[in-house]
């Protein structure tokens, strides 16, 4: 796309991916050739059919789950609404369990859905302590779980802030106490080695848009004996879970990206750490009162976030975009009112810093020459933003 | 590349300006679309007349029709530190300010231009209905809009040759319903929007209302007198009355009665009848001539005292930079302190001062 005169530069992946043309010419067939709806008995059904189970089985095998464990869902938000709701109400009603303990980081998928239950539904939400970097320590979550927690939600990599949390040991003190712990991992899938069985994870929600999968498209790792109820009721779909006839297309674009982001992981991480550490470097050396948010190792391999005091991050965002250069921030608005997000004040930024966040997310189209032309143009912009401000 | 600088429209979702960023697009330069989210009352954001979420997914569905990038700018803060405060500030030192004025002066060809210009934009584009026209030796003159229903001129009158040097008016020589024409012809969603009407962030509520709900000490109760000072009854509030104004002020006479003025050292209304509501004088301060400097001696102008107002004729004596003395050559009806007094020869306008006690 261009901007101006300049091509853009697209930073901002995190956000979404293009989806890969491999991808898309696996899902092509499923439009029109293969339509059939797989709860058929005929054999435009069983086609239709056996290309859901196949997809079912690559997405499971990329997680080391089982088949049968996979819930197809329209999105990772839908995952998410999915584990949280449907675990509180079957927890309450199994063992009259109404506490809920989550993350102060978590994606709104997670906390907006944790806030209703508790406004709506009479749970009680309590927030884990994290640290400076986001991450949550698992000797809290030993401290905190109680006989009476229906759930554990902590997200495995955050979205703002690229912070990876120790989800194994987490998993392992909430398998002992017999709690489900469900995670988040949409972008986590995107670039880590996930093993459902090694983290003891009862639940766990991915969206194929961020590993060059479409859009509209996620699903649910339920650990099997993970009670459920549906969310979205209706006929017997996904095990009962989730009814409505299954997205065909987008449910093989989903598993033929999530199987090239597994089989080319190693080379995909190989190729962005150095570019994501050399940003953040030139970032931290070139930028006046400017700040790494998140961990500075134990985070995502195409993560860099920043705050920059005294700048608005909505301006800033606008700027960069004027010099071709598309990025995000936590505080986004696009109507004008931005506030400082909850995972920045969550790890203990002032409103100062919090409102001038910068989130710059690499990818398979990223290159040293737009780092460094990144780089080049960056401390201007800033500055210019300052200056607005003041 | 068609050469032509790049122009930051300030876009608000009507018709006006959505024509404006159309027309400047048609005409090959390379066009970014601004808008400013002003301040509203807690709990009010989606009334403010004019930056509602609705007026701004106009204006970006306007931009993308367009094809031009959209920004949102947050002017909160500023609008309220600058402008809001300044209307309640004037209210209860007994004037009527001109928010409009204020802000296109603080925050329109403030903030919004200095983001454009941030952006790379060497020109800033408004809806506005007045006209800009360069004269040889590279000054800016602002002129009256050609249709004179619609002519805005009034509310740029306290620009700077700074601000205007990097201004496009491209309505200017448009007549309001040739504009909704135009927009039908873009096929803009904008075209049948209503025109907007008083201080978008009043929310279309009375600004009587606003001004007792913001400022505790504004509703003082005081005597109201005829201007030999014999008190005919009590007002509520010096603030809830303007010059010229007869609705309210609630006491039985045989002739209709008029605020006529208002002394605030003694916080009294003061009322008369239509024949002493004319004025011959008037004091302006904060002078802004448009070509930079006075014209140099007394002049001969025609004077508009509010932005829908009749013009007439006086005699402008400039008393040092600060102010000028306007005398008219017969009485005029409505002199409000806090108002400004725009100084017009033929279309031009000479300059602008805000009306003193």
């Amino acid at each position: 796309m261009n901007i101006g005169k300049k091509q853009a530069v697209y930073l901002d992946y995190a956000a979404t991916t293009p989806v890969d043309e491999r991808v898309v010419q696996a899902m092509l067939p499923y439009f029109g050739t293969i339509f059939g709806n797989p709860s058929s008995i005929h054999s435009f059904g069983q086609q239709a059919e056996s290309a859901l189970e196949n997809s079912r089985q690559v997405v499971a095998g990329c997680l080391h789950a089982r088949p049968e464990e996979i819930i197809f869902t329209a999105c990772g938000t839908e995952s998410d609404n999915l584990a949280l709701r449907g675990t509180a109400f079957e927890q309450r009603k199994l063992r009259k369990a109404s506490h809920i303990l989550i993350s102060p980081v978590e994606h709104h998928a997670v906390s907006v859905t944790a806030r209703q239950l508790e406004e709506e539904f009479g749970f009680n939400v309590e927030f884990l302590p994290v640290d400076e970097y986001g991450q949550v320590h698992p000797q809290e979550v030993e401290t905190m779980i109680r006989p009476d927690t229906a759930l554990v939600s902590v997200i495995y990599a955050n979205n703002e802030i690229g912070t990876i949390n120790p989800i194994a040991e987490i998993g392992a003190i909430c398998h002992r106490a017999g709690i489900p712990l469900h995670t988040d991992a949409v972008q986590a899938a995107a670039h880590l080695a996930i093993n459902v069985n090694t983290d003891q994870v009862g639940l766990l929600a991915i969206g194929a848009h961020k590993f060059y999968g479409p859009k509209g498209i996620g699903a649910l790792y339920v650990r099997r004996g993970t009670a459920l109820q549906p969310v979205e009721t209706g006929g017997k779909q996904e095990n009962n879970l989730r009814a409505g006839t299954q997205n065909i297309p987008y449910i093989v674009g989903m598993a033929e990206a999530f199987r090239l982001a597994c089989a080319e992981r190693q080379e995909r991480v190989d190729a962005l750490a150095p570019l994501r550490d050399r940003l953040i470097s030139g970032v931290l050396e070139c930028v006046p009162r400017a700040r790494l948010t998140g961990h500075p190792s134990q985070r995502l391999p195409n993560h860099a976030s920043f705050v920059f005091e005294k700048v608005d991050g909505n301006l800033l965002l606008m700027l960069l975009n004027e010099e071709g250069f598309a990025c995000s921030s936590g505080s986004a608005c696009k109507v004008g009112a931005p506030e400082p997000s909850e995972i920045l004040s969550a790890i203990g930024l002032s409103r100062a810093w919090a409102l001038g966040s910068l989130r710059v997310t690499l990818g398979k189209g990223t290159t040293m020459d737009q780092i460094d032309a990144f780089l080049q143009v960056l401390p201007a912009v800033v500055e210019k933003a300052r200056k607005l401000g003041a | 590349m068609t050469g032509l600088p790049k122009v930051a429209v300030a876009m608000s979702g009507g018709v006006d300006s959505s024509v404006a960023a159309a027309l400047l697009v048609e005409q090959g330069y390379p066009v970014i679309g601004l808008m400013l989210r002003l301040w509203s009352e807690p709990g009010s954001e989606n009334a403010n007349r004019c930056c509602t979420p609705d007026a701004m997914a106009q204006a970006r569905k306007v931009a993308s029709q367009l094809g031009i990038p959209f920004y949102a700018i947050d002017a909160r803060d500023r609008f309220h530190d600058t402008v809001v405060q300044a209307f309640l500030n004037g209210y209860s030192s007994g004037i009527t300010p001109n928010p409009c004025v204020s802000c296109n002066r603080l925050i329109r060809w403030g903030l919004l231009l200095e983001t454009g210009q941030a952006m790379g934009a060497e020109k800033m584009a408004t809806g506005h209905y007045a006209r800009l026209q360069t004269l040889d030796d590279g000054t800016v003159q602002l002129k009256k809009g050609i249709d004179p229903r619609k002519d805005q001129s009034y509310v740029l009158s306290a620009l700077t040759q700074e601000q205007l040097r990097h201004t496009i008016l491209p309505l200017g020589d448009l007549e309001k319903p040739h504009v909704r024409e135009l927009a039908r012809k873009f096929g803009l969603a904008v075209a049948e929007r209503p025109e907007s009407q008083d201080l978008c962030f009043l929310a279309g509520e009375d600004y009587r209302t606003f001004l007792s709900r913001n400022f505790e000490h504004i509703a003082r109760r005081g005597p109201i007198a005829d201007r030999q000072g014999k008190v005919l009854g009590e007002h509520e509030g010096l603030a809830f009355f303007t010059i010229g104004q007869r609705k309210g002020i609630k006491i039985a006479s045989s002739k209709a009665l008029y605020v006529i003025d208002k002394n605030v050292e003694r916080n009294t209304l003061v009322v008369g009848p239509v024949s002493e509501l004319g004025r011959t004088t008037l004091i302006a301060n904060n002078l802004n001539w448009i070509a930079g400097a006075d014209p140099g001696g007394a002049f001969t102008a025609d004077v508009k005292i509010r932005y829908k107002a009749e013009l007439a004729t006086a005699t402008i004596t400039p008393g040092g930079s600060e102010s000028a003395r306007v005398e008219f050559h017969s009485p005029v009806r409505g002199i409000t302190a806090g108002q400004l007094a725009v100084f017009y020869q033929g279309d031009v306008v000479i300059g602008s001062g805000i009306i003193s006690h």
